[in-house]
């Protein structure tokens, strides 16, 4: 081990995360690795272990050839100090090398607060932040995940950016730049060979021009770069990589069981949801791979807990089919199965007896909207007798906790549609009334209201974000409504929302403000602890930009959005349909009901198989 | 059903592993190898697994003790290759047997506490390194069970200890009382610093070597 190391870990919280050495984590001989790929995770470990995209990615490049990838993941603030204390840049935690010492770096971005983060691990392991300042082929500096479908806040930080799933691109990726480095192309070759790759795009190559009243005017592509980039698909999930050998953490972390995941996309549509537009189309597993990996992995990792992940798992057809195949395996081996997701108008209390196997504590539902009129305007097709129904069925069957999740802020919201939600929630105790079996054990009811981030590639990125103070209103209006004491209210702090939704929409010009709100010190910012609203405010102002110009301002039909060089597949016509439809209160059937158009099938070269 | 015992090492990267998840991490183990753990009765029944004598994290170990009941009958024999196959680097199980000997029969333990000096041990460190640790009286600050500060003689539960000295360090070689109370030999870097500062070492580093019953034989 690092002598460095050994004497700064005694002094550092949970020290176990930055030492490596788990359970099938990938070692390799450095004298066989040609491409030596640090793959980082902006934020905990306990965070980045528990996300299935980075696993995925682990296995794919490690099983190539030639090809190394570590892990590297943020420090704590406590463990940061310490290593800037003695000058220990970062390292990868399987071998303890440098990360600057690496062919590329590759960052997994899921969330727009990690964005400060991805610049403080660049600075930390010694590379120039700004791809303007990176002269050679290494390292190469790429970025991929939800979160940069969008990567116009971060285009003067990030050399390549990969668009969609990372399974096929990744390694065409990987073998062109080995081949760069063997016969010795110059940095802007290369790059401008990358852009040829569907589903990369290299942001440098592009030329963004602006109106004088700050929106995009014009992107113009250079050097043969297309004009589009559409991210890539696995179009067959059963042909695909599943990593059934996978680390298992020394420590715990927040998803400590086998990740199964059942189907990519999501039929639904939710106008608000940009996971539910940008993971198109549905992509079924078949059960039997699903069981299959599901044994396997609980053998080879011991872990004794499934979930049966997806973005709607009781939207995958054969789900009780395959429950009742790995029931025989489940209670051999006392391996439990968990639902992440419930949705109240398909939620099967049979299924979620047999799940629970008595173990009944609480169950979420995600109504979303107080009133079926606002329900109808997100497309959120739950209706209140459907989850009342399922409420009472829950409770019937001995229940006696219930998490409802709401956002505020809406398109279209008024008063009567925030108070409806204490009103529905008065309507779920009285339910509780009527159906509890044993009322001595009291019931628990918790209402969650987040605040809606107007997110890209949703029907709803034309909209602008009410107002911090409209916001905090309309809590204390929920607030004041609900009287009962059963009845437990939390709301989202709204500051961070703010942030969100600036970068969510943001441009090039808010390079210089994440440089900025960096250097002042912000790095993990999607926690509490460190988020600070005052530097990003102080920021702003420094950089001149003016945030409700993002987060607050209604677009026109008309408007360029600056992230139109990229493409998820469904079409911005599509998304103006739904957009308009909301207005008016129409909503969309699922897709397995009926095609609504919106594009994605193009990914698939036809028919979607919902 | 059989009781079994492990002995294992706990070193480099394990050494940050704490009680718990190293604890954790041995309930996964075990299904992979094709043993069933015993579970207790009851509305949550939990898995029958104890370690003895938990090492405090950053420290390394070649003789930890890990105790477990399994519902097939078995005296050990296969288990410990098994289960290496699965274990994080640092952890390596060296035996596998039947658990015979009652825990309390242990009653100290050996281990090498290394000062480490950057810029050298101080002249004289070893005689008087010697002096202060055979004193009848080391008090040291001790945090209770209870979270506050106590101040404790660890003296009497320092058994033996014998030093020399090597390149930029000292080297302890320490027997001390294992259990009701037991005594961390971290706790000898803090007596340095409290009754001689400048001896006080930038780095201290613990490992446990062997684990001895009352009559000073290996406890297994």
């Amino acid at each position: 081990m690092d002598k460095r190391l050994e004497r700064i870990l005694p002094r550092v919280q949970k020290p176990a995360r930055y030492v490596g050495g788990e359970y099938n984590a990938v070692v390799k001989n450095k004298a066989e690795v040609d491409t030596r790929i640090a793959f980082c995770f902006p934020d905990t470990y306990e965070i980045g272990m528990s996300n299935l995209g980075m696993r995925i990615l682990y296995g794919v490049m490690n099983r190539m050839e030639g090809v190394w990838c570590e892990r590297v993941f943020a420090p704590w603030g406590d463990m940061e100090a310490e290593m800037r204390r003695i000058g220990m840049p970062l390292f990868a935690l399987e071998s303890g090398d440098p990360v600057g010492e690496f062919d590329i770096i590759a960052f997994s971005v899921g969330y727009e607060m990690a964005f400060p983060g991805i610049l403080n691990l660049l600075d930390l392991s010694g590379v120039p932040i700004r791809t303007a300042d990176r002269t050679g082929l290494t390292p190469l500096v790429i970025a991929g995940g939800t979160a940069m479908y969008n990567p116009e806040p971060m285009a003067d930080f990030i050399d390549i950016v990969s668009l969609g799933e990372g399974e096929y691109v990744t390694e065409e990726l990987i073998r062109l730049h080995r081949k760069a480095r063997r016969e010795g192309w110059g940095r802007r070759t290369f790059l401008a060979q990358a852009a040829q790759i569907p589903g990369l795009y290299v942001p440098s190559l592009y030329e963004i021009d602006y109106h004088d009243d700050g929106t995009v005017k014009a992107i113009t592509p250079r050097e043969g770069a297309p004009a589009q980039v559409t991210k890539r698909i696995v179009p067959d999930l059963d042909k695909s990589y599943f990593p059934v050998k996978t680390i298992v953490p020394s420590t715990e972390i927040v998803q400590d069981r086998v990740m199964l995941e059942l189907f990519r996309g999501c039929i639904r549509g939710c106008r608000f949801c940009q996971a539910g537009y940008v993971y198109r189309p549905v992509r079924n597993r078949s059960s039997e791979l699903c069981a299959q990996y599901c044994v396997d992995s609980c053998d080879d990792s011991g872990y004794q807990e499934v979930t049966l992940s997806s973005l709607s798992t009781s939207d995958y057809p054969p789900l009780t089919g395959l429950c009742d195949a790995l029931e025989p395996f489940c209670a051999q081996r006392h391996v439990n199965l968990s639902l992440p997701s419930l949705r109240a108008d398909n939620f099967s209390m049979e299924l979620m007896q047999r799940l629970a196997k008595g173990r009944k504590s609480g169950l979420t539902f995600a109504p979303e909207a107080g009133t079926q009129r606002l329900r109808d305007v997100i497309n959120k097709n739950v209706t209140q007798e459907e989850l009342l129904r399922s409420c009472h069925t829950a409770f019937a069957g001995g229940y006696n906790a219930v998490k409802l999740y709401f956002m505020l802020g809406l398109p279209t919201e008024t008063d009567e549609d925030v108070l409806a939600i204490a009103d529905l929630a008065a309507r779920v105790m009285h339910e509780w009334r009527e159906a509890a079996p044993n009322k001595n054990r009291g019931v628990r009811i918790t209402v969650s209201t987040s605040w809606f981030v107007p997110k890209p590639f949703t029907a709803f990125q034309w909209v602008g974000q009410i107002s911090k103070e409209e916001y905090e209103r309309r809590v204390a209006l929920l607030h004041d409504a609900i009287k009962t004491k059963t009845v437990t209210y939390n709301w989202h702090d709204s500051e961070t929302s703010v942030i969100e939704a600036v970068l969510a929409r943001g441009d090039r010009k808010l390079c210089k403000v994440l440089e900025t709100v960096w250097r002042k010190g912000a790095r993990l910012d999607a926690w509490e602890e460190y988020f600070s609203y005052d530097r990003w405010q102080e920021a702003f102002a420094q950089c001149g930009v003016d945030p409700s110009f993002y987060a607050n301002r209604q677009r026109s039909a008309e408007e360029v959005f600056p992230w139109e060089m990229i493409s998820c597949g469904v079409t911005k016509a599509y998304l103006r349909r739904e957009y308009e439809k909301a207005a008016a209160g129409v909503t969309t059937p699922d897709c397995r009901t009926l095609c609504g158009g919106c594009g994605a099938n193009r990914l698939t070269g036809g028919a979607c198989h919902v | 059903m059989s009781k079994l015992r492990l002995l294992f090492t706990k070193e480099a990267q394990a050494s940050y592993i704490s009680h718990l998840d190293l604890l954790r991490t041995f309930q996964r183990v075990f299904p992979r190898s094709g043993l069933e753990i015993r579970h207790s009765q009851g509305y949550h029944p939990h898995p029958i697994l104890s370690i003895v004598l938990p090492l405090p994290v950053g420290q390394s170990s070649c003789c930890e003790l890990l105790d477990f009941e399994v519902t097939q009958e078995t005296d050990g024999q296969g288990i410990a290759q098994r289960l290496n196959e699965g274990l994080p680097a640092g952890v390596r199980v060296l035996e596998c047997y039947p658990a015979l000997r009652p825990v309390r029969e242990l009653a100290a333990l050996q281990a090498e506490v290394t000062f480490e000096y950057d810029s050298g041990a101080p002249v004289g460190a070893l005689p008087e390194l010697t002096a202060l640790l055979g004193q009848e009286e080391l008090l040291v600050e001790k945090r209770t069970k209870h979270k506050e500060l106590a101040t404790v003689n660890i003296a009497p539960m320092l058994h033996d200890c014998r030093a020399e000295e090597g390149e930029g360090e000292v080297r302890l070689f320490v027997t001390v009382q294992a259990q009701n109370p037991g005594l961390n030999p971290q706790l000898l870097s803090q007596a340095v610093e409290r009754y001689a500062p400048r001896l006080s070492p930038d780095f201290t580093r613990v490992r446990r070597c062997e684990l001895l019953d009352g009559a000073g034989r290996p406890f297994r």
